[in-house]
């Protein structure tokens, strides 16, 4: 596997760290329900096709990067800076 | 004050075999520029004073001994002499933080090959580039220098850990030289 990284190109699977799925950029807001909490914090989906997911360019850049991948084709489909994005 | 005197990681050591040459190198000062929200183009004048810019990403310049290397995002080292204050960006002395190692001969990139996970070929990797990856399981910075020239920046603290796999790898690629097959 490798990934494209928008800063530092091309690079093997073993500079990057997984952190887990997209859900962590979307933190409820304060005094959101607790359900929205939980939701946040615990549940998560199994897609079987196209996922997010946060990298971390442990051993290049050190940015958190946005994958898009497909868990049945395992084809990367973007990878973009969380950096600097707009939510 | 007393004048204290400056060791480097690796007191200068150096090694020749098999057509390829391995040695800690003294750069001089290594600063971070990191520049701050905003602080782009007061960076960029302060940078400019000294001939240089701030460096594409994989990429470093170097201009009458003072070499520029990015880094990351919004950050670059500038190596070779002390820094000024740049307005707009955290600068922050790392001299001691790192130790730097040359690594040239025609057998350099295949060295290096064993122990990097890019492509350092000429095509690929020419000279001018900078890459932050790994050396092994090190975290480096590696810069092309030369057609036949490496110059690899790992922490201080990993100086023998660094000097010992690219020690072996080049008494492995000097050994599978004299294999006739
Ligand atoms: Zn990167």
């Amino acid at each position: 596997m490798r990934l494209t990284c928008p800063l530092c190109g091309d690079r093997d699977r073993r500079e990057f760290y997984y952190y887990g799925a997209e859900d962590y950029l979307h933190r409820p807001a304060e005094g959101a329900p607790l359900a929205d909490l939980d939701n946040y914090l615990h549940l998560r989906d199994n897609p079987a096709g196209v996922t997010k997911d946060l990298w971390y360019h442990e051993a290049g850049c050190s940015q958190w990067l946005l994958v898009t991948r497909n868990t049945v084709t395992h084809e990367i489909s973007g990878v973009e800076l969380v950096a600097g994005r707009k939510a | 004050m007393p004048e204290l005197i400056a060791k480097s990681a690796l007191e200068g050591r150096s090694l020749n075999l098999g057509g390829v040459s391995l040695a800690e190198v003294d750069v001089g000062p290594i600063t971070s520029v990191a520049v701050l929200p905003g602080g782009a183009k007061t960076v960029a004048r302060g940078l400019k004073a000294l001939g240089l810019a701030m460096p594409e990403p994989n990429t470093f310049v170097e201009k009458k001994g003072l070499r520029i290397v990015w880094t990351g995002r919004e950050q670059a080292f500038l190596i070779g002499a002390e820094s000024p204050v740049l307005e707009g960006a955290a600068v922050t002395d790392q001299s001691d933080g790192w130790a730097v190692l040359s690594l040239s001969g025609p057998a350099a990139a295949d060295v290096l090959a064993r122990l990097v996970p890019m492509d350092l070929r000429i095509v690929a990797c020419p000279v001018g580039t900078a890459l932050r990856s790994q050396l092994n399981h090190m975290n480096a910075v590696i810069l092309r220098t030369g057609d036949y020239a490496f110059e690899i920046m790992v922490f201080r603290s990993m100086a023998r850990t660094a000097w010992h796999e690219l020690e072996t790898a080049t008494h492995m690629v000097a050994a599978r030289a004299g294999v006739k097959i």
